[in-house]
């Protein structure tokens, strides 16, 4: 597939490009560090789900009924919400524009 | 922990009902709710108005498999958004939370979790390198014929599987809801499926997707308004209320919350192992990820710039559901569980089961009309989940195994329309036939099979291709194989069949979600098998990496060279 040299050369032309190379390094990293700290909160949660499930009921406050397991399964769902809409930002703007530059200098 | 299994497989995709209502399904049913049924007819008058456009819109396979790429990042979020929120997880959860309290919230964050991991590592490549299917990606360098007809299987297991779940909780939820014999219902949910896939493509299931969601998420938040306007919007007091509710209630599972002397509001030892947990939320994670029913649903929009603002949607909107049906599950138990108009006292459950924990709330805030208003959507949230499914298997056969593996690419269009239209007869009829077949079984495991499939075949293989420059053909269809393999037959030695289904004493497998040891399998085996590929056609499979690499990166090519 893609094998024709045209396509070779436009690649090679691309992979030339320090644009090219800052998109990847800034996506990547980007990507990861926003994939493992979303890893990282889940699985911290079912850890203390499997293990300490009852420090979870620890009340809010004095003479509340309401567990901090509450605000913090609801941050989670929030937390999760907030990581794609800064991902989505900076891809959507940043990144976007580095792309269209390159496509724009490699015509 | 014996219940872990089957309680997340079943809230995965849709056998939650099936499950529990499996009790009563040799009872007939109750009267039909009139309101109900016309105000289904309305919602099916409507999509099938907009199947017949549709139709006359679907011409190229673009549009048959991808609606043409016009969907919108907003429509787009919405149509995945209900392809996640199943009946399942609007009874199923809603549900739990009445039952057992905070275990509720655990799942419905372990399905929520997967979205933003597939968004950042990989909607955007998905939407680059892809046309139709998630096999585009992974034949992108490696060989074409195996690796197609492999990611097809994983395909169209993990649609079958998800089918026939949906298809019996279909026909136990209908009968329960509308009155309707089982089989009636499960050939009415077929061949409307058919119709929608068949004539109206993508364009048509995306709609009958959008549709549902605006209308279950309307629903959803009427239902969770009632319940806090019924405390006056304050959550102290609302909690306070649910707390109190439990203790006074009668019901079997509170009895065994309050004197198992549990906190509500704390994880109730549903995940109790680690390893169990651990593999729990693997499975949960991952699944979502290669699930080819939403994979699909990244090449219905423009470009990447949607694809990513689909997920942006879809997250919101699935995160803001689960938040409703926390807050329907406590409600439930301070509006519904103390009001016997709602609980059937011989068996200590609710009228029709504690799944049915939603739509008496339905009723409790809003009255009859708006029982049949939610009960209707129910039934729709069922059409429009195994359409988008049906669609996946059609495009599985058609576009994967027909014109790529077996014709080499080159194939007419309007041939290949036509397959993937006569594979969505062929799909719906096996699952009608499947449906009634399995009408008495505890189906609650093909689901989490599927999952698990979804999670250890499919998965492993399209991450690695996407980022791994060193996967071949050889590699890949070891590893695949090995975690297709692996999964099923965990899952057979595993209490859920072997003893459950089959009837042995003992599981030869301790646990029931095989997603932690599956998934490792499919992943050394990619790897271990790549590494000793010495192939020239190894060799050449890297080398094509970087090409595929500036395509992922930039989007370049994406649209143009492949797609004529």
């Amino acid at each position: 597939m893609n094998n024709d040299p045209q396509d070779g050369q436009l690649i090679a032309r691309i992979q030339k490009n320090p644009k090219y190379t800052e998109l990847v390094t800034k996506r990547s990293s980007f990507a990861w560090k926003l994939s493992w700290l979303m890893l990282i909160i889940y699985y911290a949660f079912i850890l203390v789900v499997a293990f300490a499930p009852k420090s979870l009921g620890t009340k809010i406050s004095e003479g509340s009924v309401i567990s901090i397991g509450i605000p913090i399964g609801a941050g989670i769902i929030v937390s999760a919400f907030l990581l794609t809409g800064i991902y989505v930002r900076r891809a959507n703007g940043e990144f976007d524009e580095l792309t269209r530059q390159i496509k724009e200098e490699t015509k | 922990m014996k219940q872990l299994t089957a309680l997340a497989s079943a809230l995965v995709a849709g056998s939650w009902s099936s499950m529990l209502w499996a009790a009563d399904a040799a009872k007939p049913e109750s009267k039909m709710n009139i309101t109900a049924i016309v105000m289904f007819f309305i919602f099916v008058a409507v999509t099938l108005a907009i199947t017949y456009w549709a139709a006359s819109r679907t011409k190229s396979t673009k549009d048959f498999y991808a609606a043409g790429g016009g969907i919108t990042g907003f429509q787009n979020g919405l149509a995945i958004a209900g392809d996640y929120m199943s009946a399942a997880s609007f009874l199923g959860i809603s549900a739990m939370v009445f039952a057992k309290g905070y275990d509720g919230l655990i799942y419905s964050i372990g399905f929520l979790v997967g979205w933003p991991v597939i968004l950042f590592l990989m909607a955007e490549q998905l939407r680059n390198l892809g046309r139709y299917t998630f096999a585009d990606i992974v034949s992108f360098r490696l060989s074409r014929v195996p690796i197609r007809t492999l990611s097809a299987l994983g395909t169209l297991f993990t649609v079958i599987l998800y089918l026939i779940a949906q298809m019996v909780g279909a026909g136990q939820l209908i009968r329960t809801l509308f009155g309707l014999p089982y089989e009636s219902a499960v050939v009415i949910v077929g061949v409307l499926m058919i119709l929608y896939v068949a004539f109206g493509g993508m364009i048509a299931t995306t709609w009958v997707q959008i549709i549902k969601a605006v209308l279950l998420l309307t629903g959803a938040t009427f239902i969770a308004f009632g319940a806090l306007n019924h405390v006056g919007f304050n959550l102290e007091a609302f909690f306070r209320s649910a707390m109190e509710g439990v203790k006074a209630s009668g019901l079997a599972d509170h009895k065994a919350v309050v004197s198992g002397n549990k906190d509500i509001f704390a994880p109730g030892g549903l995940v109790s192992d680690p390893v169990s947990a651990i593999s729990l939320g693997m499975a949960l994670m991952f699944g979502t990820a290669g699930l080819p029913h939403i994979l699909m649903r990244f090449f219905t929009v423009a470009n990447a710039k949607e694809a990513r603002k689909s997920v942006f949607y879809a997250t919101g909107f699935i995160g803001y559901f689960y938040i409703l049906t926390f807050i329907i599950g406590f409600g439930a138990v301070v509006m519904v569980a103390p009001n016997p108009q709602y609980v059937d006292a011989i068996k200590g459950t609710l009228n029709g089961g504690n799944n049915m924990a939603a739509i008496h709330m339905a009723h409790a805030t809003g009255g009859d009309l708006f029982l049949g208003f939610v009960s209707a959507v129910a039934f729709a949230t069922i059409l429009a989940v195994v359409s988008g499914l049906t669609l996946a298997g059609a495009s599985a056969v058609s576009h994967d195994i027909y014109a790529n593996a077996i014709c080499g690419g080159k194939v007419d269009e309007r041939k290949e329309i036509r397959i993937s239209k006569f594979s969505a007869l062929v799909i719906g009829v096996i699952a009608i036939f499947l449906g009634i077949q399995f009408e008495k079984q505890n189906v609650a495991f093909m689901v989490g099979l599927a999952f698990a499939i979804a999670a250890s075949a499919n998965f492993p293989i399209l991450i690695l291709s996407i980022y791994w420059k060193n996967l071949t053909t050889r590699g890949a269809m070891i590893g695949g194989s090995l975690g297709l393999i692996s999964t099923v037959t965990m899952v057979v030695l595993s209490k859920t069949v072997w003893v459950d289904v089959l009837a042995n004493k003992a599981p030869l497998f301790p646990y029931k979600d095989p997603a932690i040891f599956s998934m490792t399998l499919a992943f050394v085996g990619c790897w271990l098998f790549s590494k000793l590929d010495g192939s020239q056609q190894a060799q050449a499979e890297r080398n094509l990496f970087d090409a595929q690499a500036v395509r992922c990166e930039t989007g370049i090519g994406a649209s143009g060279a492949s797609n004529h």
